[in-house]
């Protein structure tokens, strides 16, 4: 027998008032874990669908004017040194394939430069002389049975374009989006629309950590005397993409805080009621040559054991809940898996653990400030 | 050197409608193996009287030493270890705990000394000398009569060795063949083990079990 053996006792005694506060405590880690959870695969899912693009600078004209020219694209290779410069424009463009119409976004990057920004599934790389072009992966996942495939024959306008590549899914990129496009030489994009400009530039950091240098080196090379080129930090956005998604799961967690507080008021109220009707059972502990601090702990550990039992049950069910919050609003459970996505149930435990104590401290502390004699009279 | 020893003690209680004085300037000594009876009217003192020898509260004035500690000036900590390790209380309504067994409630004092081993088989020793069956051991106190709970508050007040037993009332809640019992129980403990027995009490039956009675009056020894 010891003090925690006690205090389990105690809490047994009053069943009925304990289960509701183990409930209450229960809500509150489940909140915690499945809410933190859910915000947590939000940003996993947004890592996910957007590439890792951190070494890559997009520059794009500046308002007023819509494209760039070769000479600007020119300077731009000379102002980033030894990266890669990749100039590409886009449209959109109706399509035919066979008999079957529809339309597609139609991405135009110079031959020789496809190779290193996008993936082959099946297939080659088209070559600048001939009329070949590539098409998305979702595009041609959709598209399987229009007959637009490996191979086929797409009609663009009164050109025809053969199919001789199916690229690799790639996400959401901050650059260019070619899931859902068809990716062509920008030599037949440049003859077929007769247009020698690019609507923008993408730029491959060698080195990371150079990120900063070279959009520094290109901004004081193009805007020297008025702002006609725009350069983005991909890094940057990627990193306030991650900051909002931060900032979901926190405020979903602090939705989820404020029910375990609520638990913790009522585990407050449990503790001293508790205490209100031992009263005259603390006299005679006191009476008896039971120490102030003894008494304290007695009811900490009995706030104690309401925590633990209700981290536990809300332990296990966060894991459930959890596992169907993900599968349901993020449709893809295995982000539950995910250790930072774990973490989540450990720390809504460890919340309820502490926010069950935190409540017993004042009950627990009132119990071991009571006279002795006085508690004694107590009936 | 007495067990309790009472030395100009006053007791005051400041209240607003003015200070009221509980004890008035008594002196007392107990030598260890005396069965002391403590009587008088209500309001003559005697709750704060035992109070203090219980060394539950402290004497505005003068000197109180318990088993050989003088406990002016000693923090609750203090006075808490001196109730633990050399004073047995009883009182009029038993108050066990009723969350703990009969066996575990005489345990209980030795358990707050730390944890030792033989502590269950001295509590089962001390019970056995009270007169309680064993099958009686892992009952709760609810479910004993008055006097088998009595006994039990008597083991728990005996099971730590303790220099005195400070009974308040023991018979108090008892019909008078188990008071007796219980009278005859304190009468032995007193006689073959010669423990120090303090009883505050009004029944004037009681004086014959006593070597001899303290009347108060008004705060004052009569």
């Amino acid at each position: 027998m010891t003090f925690f053996d006690l205090a389990r006792r105690n809490v047994s005694r009053h069943w009925l008032r304990s289960v509701l506060a183990v409930v209450g405590i229960v809500i509150g880690v489940i909140a915690i874990a499945t809410l933190g959870i859910l915000g947590n695969s939000i940003s996993l899912m947004f890592g996910d669908m957007v590439t890792d693009v951190g070494d890559t600078l997009i520059v794009s004209p500046a308002t007023g004017t819509t494209k760039l020219t070769e000479r600007q694209v020119g300077d731009i290779t000379r102002a980033v040194g030894s990266s890669q410069v990749i100039p590409f424009s886009s449209t959109a463009d109706k399509m035919s394939v066979g008999e079957k119409e529809g339309g597609a976004m139609i991405y135009a990057i110079p031959a020789e430069n496809i190779p290193s920004l996008l993936e082959v599934e099946s297939g080659a790389y088209p070559r600048d002389t001939g009329a070949g072009c590539l098409i998305g992966s979702q595009l041609a996942a959709n598209s399987r049975e229009n007959g637009l495939k490996l191979g086929a024959r797409v009609r663009i306008g009164d050109e025809t374009l053969r199919v001789v590549g199916v690229l690799e899914e790639r996400g959401m990129g901050f650059d260019i989006n070619p899931d859902y496009a068809i990716v062509v030489p920008y030599s037949w994009y440049s003859s077929h629309y007769d247009e020698d400009d690019y609507d923008q530039v993408i730029v491959k950091v060698r080195d990371v950590n150079d990120i900063d240098a070279v959009k520094e080196s290109i901004e004081q090379k193009m805007n020297r005397r008025e702002d006609v080129v725009n350069v983005m930090d991909t890094r940057g956005i990627l990193e306030s993409v991650f900051a909002a998604t931060g900032s979901i799961t926190v405020f979903l967690t602090g939705i989820g805080a404020i029910s375990l507080i609520v638990a913790g008021v009522s585990i407050l109220n449990v503790m001293l009621m508790s205490v209100t009707e031992r009263i005259k059972e603390i006299g005679v502990l006191r009476s008896i040559g039971t120490r102030r601090s003894e008494v304290m702990r007695m009811f900490i550990y009995e706030a104690l054991f309401l925590g633990l039992a209700g981290a536990a049950i809300g332990g296990v069910l966060s894991f459930v809940a959890g596992y169907l919050m993900t599968a349901v609003f993020v449709g893809n459970a295995d982000y539950l898996f995910d250790p930072t996505s774990l973490l989540y149930i450990i720390f809504g435990m460890a919340f309820g653990v502490i926010t069950s104590v935190a409540s017993g401290l004042y009950p627990a502390w009132k119990a071991a400030q009571l006279n002795p004699i006085q508690a004694l009279r107590h009936e | 050197m007495p067990v309790i020893s009472f030395e100009h003690v006053s007791k005051v209680y400041p209240l607003p409608a003015g200070d009221v004085v509980a004890l008035d300037d008594v002196d007392i000594a107990i030598e260890a193996g005396e069965f002391v009876l403590v009587m008088g009217p209500s309001g003559s003192g005697k709750s704060t009287l035992l109070n203090i020898m219980g060394s539950l509260d402290v004497p505005t004035v003068g000197e109180v030493t318990i088993a050989g500690n003088r406990i002016n000036g000693m923090d609750d900590d203090d006075l808490t270890l001196l109730r633990r390790d050399h004073i047995g209380f009883v009182f009029q309504q038993f108050n066990l705990i009723p969350l703990l067994s009969v066996v575990e409630n005489v345990e209980y004092p030795l358990i707050l000394k730390g944890r030792q081993n033989g502590s269950r088989e001295r509590a089962e020793e001390v019970l056995e000398a009270v007169g309680i069956t064993r099958t009686h051991f892992t009952h709760k106190p609810g479910e004993l009569s008055g006097g088998q709970q009595q006994r039990v508050a008597i083991a728990r007040a005996l099971v730590n060795d303790p220099d005195f037993l400070l009974c308040d009332e023991p018979t108090g809640n008892l019909d008078s063949k188990t008071g007796t019992a219980i009278m005859d129980l304190l009468d032995r403990m007193n006689r073959e083990e010669g423990k120090t027995v303090v009883m505050v009490t009004h029944d004037p039956r009681m004086t014959e079990y006593a070597d001899r009675t303290i009347r108060l009056a008004d705060g004052r020894l009569a």
